[in-house]
């Protein structure tokens, strides 16, 4: 009976309260005062990130520690992808507030539910054994389905609401199948013990063998990787936009780290069992992502394949095994994050009196409507695409550096052809915004810290992209790279 | 033969024979009835493991709440079987496959090395008399597990909200009541005193 120094996961702790409070707020709110929650809701944020980044009241200061008896960890990795699930978190707020606005759907419900999302996403970040994966994978899954159902009269949405909750289930309880045959076979369920069992047991066990594969097959329902990625186009283009927006960003952070507790923390010994089956993952999502986003009209459809591909990428850093592979996965998930806020916002701010800007039709002509966010939307697909100097190419050189170190070169040339075949689509945007004429003359206009937000979100493709040699370092330090 | 084996074997046939009714019985609220025995078959099973404290709550939770739930919810939704049992041919080659699948599954499983041997699982000894069932799962859920116990409490709020907000709807022309503007009312908005003339009784 150990529970440590409960302090380590103040964070969650304030998150939690808050998000009661909030809860609670609401209901003395007449209709008109509801942007109290949204400042109420940043101001979470901002003083989470504070919390988390003081950091030193552990003894050990980036020295990974444990609480509540091993079950919760604390270490760099959590801390830095727990703050930038602040600062993606905090522009989805200040994006959505405005879309929700627009189509009347700017209710407190929407920041009660994601930021218990929020509290799931640092829990999974910092889970140290399979209850806690599972409980944090669970609390961010409900919320995100009642999320997706949140435009309660959208038949679309209540459709893709469905579905996502009939397959995430599903995924929760082929996870849950192979967690139970790992804590039969190891008999406990703290991932250190699990790993001191495994080598002891050897990697020729049958019993975890099977348990691996049904973990891996959950894992990959959740990241939404070939062949398991079905419900990924569908939720994406039912859900309300806001919806979107959150679960594109945030949620993909919290199962990076899940599969990299997983996999290495836990697993580390069926290192060569488990490569094998994602690499078979990686391959299959990163070609038919990006073949499929080609085929596609309505851009949350084309975004949500090109997530596929992205996926795919990040499984790719974890494949190696390697230190420098798992930063440069680490990186590319908050990358992705990063871009994904971004496009979304785009779509957000180009949707005018209740109709969502959908279509890729919809950013034709964009740089005679507008030149700034024509070039913000510019920097993003570029960024998407992998082209130099933004960070995008930094995300995918690294993740296919890590697997050549690893001689994986067959993987490696098809991550890269099909990265060229990805920047078809991508550029096709580019060419829409500046090269077409404009459907509509209508005049795009936002709130100012919406557009504050966005241009930064923009810029930062560029700047993180010149300057990526620190965000890179703290990655590759997290992993003792 | 000890009586708990006779016990054992006696609960665990009901147990089985209860679980194929579940899929065989054509009408849902038999079917349902039939998981309530089986539920209560696997409960007695559990008191003889000496875990009463599970036990009842298995009876409490699943027979109490959820089965009483899932009768309310075949009862009033008048749900007609038949079409979902169209195809059961089509669909059987992929359902034997399947089964197949996962009862080798089971059996490597069960034969593999570790844990699940049955020599791993020794008969354990009885507990002394004032062993308390509820105070040990109690102990470990405020300590071992204190973490998961109160995220698990978290995931029950969320779904609390999540309901309500997708399901709560305010009518435009609903009838709702307004404690506050009740308790304010004062005596002149309900009360109106009026003067009339006395009116001379009829039929005198």
């Amino acid at each position: 009976m150990n529970n440590g120094n409960m302090l380590l996961a103040a964070p969650e702790f304030w998150v939690l309260i808050m998000a009661c409070v909030i809860l609670i707020v609401d209901l003395f709110l007449s209709k008109e005062r509801r942007g109290i929650i949204h400042m109420l809701a940043m101001l979470t944020l901002v003083f989470a990130a504070i919390i988390t980044a003081r950091g030193d009241y552990g003894t050990g200061g980036l020295a990974s520690e444990t609480a509540f008896n091993g079950s919760f960890i604390r270490d760099s990795m959590g801390d830095v992808l727990k703050l930038f699930s602040y600062l993606i978190l905090g522009l989805v707020y200040i994006y959505s507030k405005f879309c929700l606005r627009q189509f009347r759907m700017f209710r407190a419900d929407f920041y009660t539910l994601s930021l218990f999302a929020l509290l799931g996403v640092m829990l999974l970040i910092s889970a140290n054994s399979l209850v806690t994966i599972y409980l944090g994978l669970e609390l961010i899954s409900l919320s995100s389905y009642a999320l997706v159902a949140y435009d309660r009269d959208s038949k679309m949405g209540s459709e893709a609401a469905m579905k996502y909750f009939v397959l995430g289930s599903m995924a929760s309880g082929m996870l849950l199948y192979g967690m139970s045959m790992i804590y039969g076979a190891t008999g406990t369920l703290d991932l250190q013990q699990i790993a001191a069992a495994v080598s002891e047991l050897g990697s020729d066990n049958y019993l975890l063998i099977f348990g691996l594969v049904f973990l891996v097959v959950g894992l990959a329902f959740k990241l939404g990787v070939v062949p398991f990625h079905m419900w990924i186009p569908d939720v994406y283009q039912g859900a309300p936009v806001a919806t979107t927006l959150f679960i594109a960003s945030v949620p993909k952070m919290a199962a990076f780290a899940m599969a990299f507790r997983l996999l290495q923390t836990g697993l580390s010994d069926l290192q060569h069992d488990w490569s094998q089956m994602i690499s078979i993952l990686v391959v299959l999502s990163i070609i038919l992502g990006n073949l499929a986003a080609i085929a596609q009209t309505n851009i949350k459809r084309m975004l949500a394949y090109s997530t596929i591909s992205h996926m795919g990428f990040v499984l790719m850093g974890l494949l190696p095994g390697t230190a420098s592979g798992f930063g440069a996965g680490m990186f590319y998930v908050i990358v992705y994050s990063m871009m994904s806020a971004a496009a979304f916002g785009m779509i957000i701010l180009l949707s005018a009196r209740g109709v969502e800007a959908d279509k890729i039709d919809d950013f034709k002509g964009l740089n005679q409507r507008n030149s700034w966010y024509a070039a913000v939307m510019a920097m993003v697909m570029f960024s998407m695409a992998g082209v130099p100097v933004f960070v995008g190419f930094f995300a995918k050189w690294l993740v296919i550096k890590a697997a050549l170190d690893a001689g994986l070169f067959w993987l490696a040339i098809v991550a890269v052809v099909f990265s060229v075949v990805g920047a078809f689509y991508y550029l096709r945007i580019v060419k829409l915004m500046y090269f077409d004429e404009p459907v509509s003359e209508a005049e795009i206009d936002a709130p100012v810290d919406f557009r504050a937000a966005i241009s930064l979100n923009g810029i930062m493709m560029l700047g993180l992209g010149i300057f990526s040699s620190s965000l890179i370092a703290i990655c590759m330090a997290s992993f003792g790279a | 033969m000890p009586i708990y084996e006779i016990v054992f074997y006696v609960f665990s046939l009901v147990m089985l024979g209860g679980a194929v009714m579940v899929i065989t019985v054509r009408n849902p609220v038999y079917a349902a009835l039939s998981l309530v025995l089986t539920f209560f078959s696997a409960s007695a099973i559990w008191m003889l493991l000496e875990v009463e404290f599970l036990a009842i709550i298995l009876i409490l939770v699943y027979v109490g709440a959820v089965m009483v739930l899932f009768l309310f919810v075949v009862m009033m939704l008048d749900i007609n079987v038949d079409p979902l049992k169209e195809g059961f041919i089509r669909y059987l080659p992929a359902g034997i496959v399947v089964a197949l699948l996962m009862a080798g599954e089971l059996l490597v499983v069960m034969w593999s090395k570790g844990r699940f041997e049955a020599g791993s699982y020794p008969i354990p000894a009885a507990s002394p008399v004032e062993y308390s069932n509820t105070k040990a799962v109690g102990e470990l859920l405020f300590t071992e597990y204190l973490l998961a116990f109160e995220v698990a409490g978290i995931v029950l709020l969320v779904a609390i909200i999540a309901a309500v907000a997708l399901t709560l709807r305010q009518r435009p022309g609903g009838h709702r009541q307004n404690p506050s503007l009740q308790v304010r009312v004062q005596r002149d908005e309900r009360v109106r005193l009026v003067k009339m003339k006395p009116e001379p009784r009829q039929g005198s």
